[in-house]
């Protein structure tokens, strides 16, 4: 019995490896592509070994500035982030301690609106920005991202604070707390953990975003995603870039999402233990 | 805990500079306000990007004028100029469009039209054909940076030991006759590469040339379409068989760059494709038959006209330009003859942008790195856009139908000869199908009844 249990052990890590590998070959490979020449990305069958080069790396630096670009991403996504927390909180508090009948109804809609396609409202978006002049601008992008975003960070919250026994809450407001208190002295610190997790993938959310991101932005707030897209061309060979590119554009959000993955998995698996 | 007081930290340090910018937004505009800005909107290639590394010159002559490039993917740029010009946006002062857009944008107003151009400039240099399809009733509406046609590559060596010659004006029917004797899979040679990536812009530029020559066309002049007529039918049989039986496997996945790296590496006897790639396919840097590559016209079948496609990559001014005179002279000497000259200094003649300018191919200097020259020209130059079909057309464009409604028909009826090729469908049903599609487009957007 205790060897087939071992050996189940084993089977099962040997799975998740190999899914974990699946996963990964594909950053993996675009990653190993950013070394190869040109030549040798297209080659046929694929090259495993190689003469590794920065030459990509030194050619992507030379014809886009990426910092700025990367600037552009930092700055709005957590931007974002922060807009969309500090709508969320409030609406998920309403929402989770003080239900009415349209509540769950209100959730859903809230919902719906990301089964649009976003290129249906492309033009109306476009020249409600035009309007503005908030056309490539950080503060435009950071405007779309937090009303795109804002659906999941409810319901994420939301399921959070239903975390949070009202009890709690009520000895507090015995004691004489006033609702904004509650909020900030006992709710947000006993939420802590979940409100971590979904700043986190609202971050990513914003950072992969790419639909939004080509089409309001030229020049001044273009952030990774349209750099990525200034290497890919339908004349030439342009692998060996577009991988070097794509590397440098997922790097910061890659690392940052490794420091912070125990609170992401925690954040994620929070509500399905329940 | 401790990683979260760290992720803590990070984030107060990420918001903290983010306020500092955007105060710093708010403030007093920096130096370069001053100067005239030009944001230009271009497509990835490698003229384009030889294209930005050399503007410093521009910049350093006209120190008023400030570039601001934005590059972008084809498809992306196509979706972003197009957003920006139709809701009047204003975020551009030049724009990359093909001999595509011109036309349907110029009849719009969307573009200034360019008939105020610099005597020095000399606009009768370009190629009448190139010059032609980015006019508009006449007008020029876009500046061509570069041209091109389609013509067939094959290898030299694999040809004279099958004993072949190739003539000055090969057909189809000898094209299917040489791919069977160069065609020799068990040594990785396939005897016939050709596009079959789905897309109007993809295996559609290529079978409407086919479909041309078979003496086919893609609306009668009534707008009715054609799909469902036994010149089609040949046309795509012919195309479907020799990828059967003498292609690479996949080939319903190929686009120009797939097939580029295939004929570099050497496993294509034969080619059919833009004329751009003569230039790559000669580099020995990219190419490993740059020694034993040959070039021919396009092939044709029945008909002469329309077998062989023209395409231009061209820059053009949107009406909302806040800065017109600044962008007329930054177009005009983006596709002058100085500047043809100075990528010629810079990085060689075999490197200039090809397809614009006659003056080009009259170069000793370029006729001497450039043993494609005259096959190009020739292609261009024959290539008619006004009557790209055996019968009349209502529209202009060979590979494309000069009308805002093609390319989701065209790109449909790609997909519908992907599948035929990768025998999914037999060509009939296929065909039986785009037809349909594009009855269906056709009547939905009030052309027929």
């Amino acid at each position: 019995m205790a060897t087939s249990n071992k050996s189940n052990q084993w089977l099962i890590g040997l799975l998740a490896w190999a899914v974990a590998f699946i996963l990964f070959f594909p950053i993996l490979w675009m990653f190993v592509t950013s070394f190869k020449t040109e030549v040798a990305a297209v080659a046929t069958p694929p090259q495993l070994f190689f003469t590794p080069t920065l030459e990509n790396y030194i050619d992507v630096q030379a014809r886009a500035s990426y910092f700025n670009y990367a600037w552009n991403s930092v700055i709005v996504s957590v931007g974002a982030t922060v807009f969309a927390l500090l709508l969320a909180v409030p609406a998920a508090y309403a929402m989770a301690f003080f239900p009415s009948k349209r509540t769950k109804g209100t959730l859903l809609w809230m919902l719906s609106t990301k089964m649009l396609p976003p290129v249906g409202v492309l033009v109306p978006i476009y020249i409600l920005g035009r309007d503005t002049g908030l056309l490539d601008t950080r503060i435009g992008l950071i405007i779309i991202y937090t009303l795109i975003n804002l659906p999941i960070v409810v319901w994420m919250i939301y399921s959070f604070f239903k975390e949070v026994p009202k009890e709690i809450l009520e000895a507090d407001r015995m004691d004489g707390a006033t609702t904004y208190q509650e909020v900030v002295h006992v709710l947000l610190p006993l939420a802590l953990p979940g409100i971590a997790s979904t700043a986190l993938l609202s971050i990513i959310l914003s950072w992969n975003e790419a639909f939004w991101s080509l089409n309001l932005t030229t020049f001044d707030a273009a952030p990774l995603t349209a750099f990525i897209a200034s290497f890919s061309s339908p004349q030439g060979l342009f692998w060996a870039k577009l991988s070097a590119a794509s590397t440098m554009a997922i790097a910061p959000i890659l690392i940052f999402g490794w420091i912070s993955q125990k609170q992401l998995v925690r954040g994620l698996t929070f509500g399905a233990v329940k | 805990m401790r990683s979260f007081r760290l992720a803590r930290g990070v984030a107060t340090f990420l918001v903290g500079a983010m306020l500092v910018q955007l105060l710093h937004a708010c403030g007093p505009q920096s130096q370069s306000a001053e100067k005239t800005q030009l944001t230009i909107a271009t497509v990835n290639n490698g003229d384009m990007v030889v294209m930005q590394d050399l503007s410093r010159n521009f910049e350093a002559d006209n120190p008023d004028i400030d570039l601001r490039w934005v590059v972008l993917e084809e498809n992306i740029l196509r979706q972003r100029t197009t957003t920006d010009v139709a809701s009047q946006g204003g975020q551009f002062d030049v724009l990359t469009i093909g001999a595509y857009e011109a036309p349907i944008w110029a009849k719009r107003g969307w573009l200034k039209p360019l008939d105020q151009l610099p005597a020095e400039y000399d606009v009768d240099d370009l190629i009448t054909p190139i010059r032609q399809g980015l006019s508009q009733d006449g007008t020029l509406y876009a500046l061509p940076f570069y041209g091109e046609s389609s013509m067939l590559y094959y290898r030299r060596d694999l040809f004279e030991e099958a004993g072949i010659t190739v003539p000055e004006n090969p057909t189809y029917e000898q094209v299917e006759q040489w791919a069977s004797q160069v065609n020799d899979p068990s040594s990785g040679v396939y005897g016939m590469c050709l596009r079959g990536k789905p897309g109007w812009g993809e295996n559609m530029a290529f079978l409407t040339t086919l479909v041309n020559t078979n003496g086919g066309q893609w609306f009668d002049m009534d707008w009715q379409p054609q799909l469902n007529t036994p010149e089609w039918e040949n046309a795509v049989n012919y195309y479907v068989n020799i990828l059967n039986e003498y292609g690479p496997p996949g080939a319903s996945s190929n686009g120009f760059n797939e097939n580029l790296a295939l004929f570099s590496t050497g496993k294509c006897g034969m080619w059919i494709d833009a004329t751009v790639a003569a230039g790559l396919l000669a580099n020995p840097e990219v190419s490993e038959v740059s020694e034993k590559v040959g070039f021919a016209p396009a092939p044709v079948a029945s008909y002469p006209n329309g077998s062989n496609w023209l395409w231009t990559w061209a820059l053009a001014i949107p009406q909302t330009s806040r800065s017109p005179e600044a962008a007329q002279k930054f177009i005009t000497w983006a596709t002058s003859k100085e500047y043809i000259q100075l990528v010629a200094d810079q990085s060689g003649w075999v490197s200039v942008p090809p397809g614009t300018r006659t003056s080009t191919y009259q170069n000793p200097e370029y006729q001497a790195v450039a043993p494609f020259a005259s096959t190009v020209l020739t292609s261009i130059e024959a290539a008619d856009i006004e009557s790209p079909a055996a019968s009349p057309t209502p529209y202009k464009g060979v590979q494309y139908v000069d009308i805002p409604e093609f390319q989701a028909i065209g790109t449909q009826v790609g997909q519908r000869m992907a599948a035929a090729l990768a025998g999914q469908d037999s060509v009939e049903q296929a065909l039986r199908r785009s037809q349909a599609v594009a009855e269906r487009f056709m009547r939905h957007t009030g052309y027929i009844e």
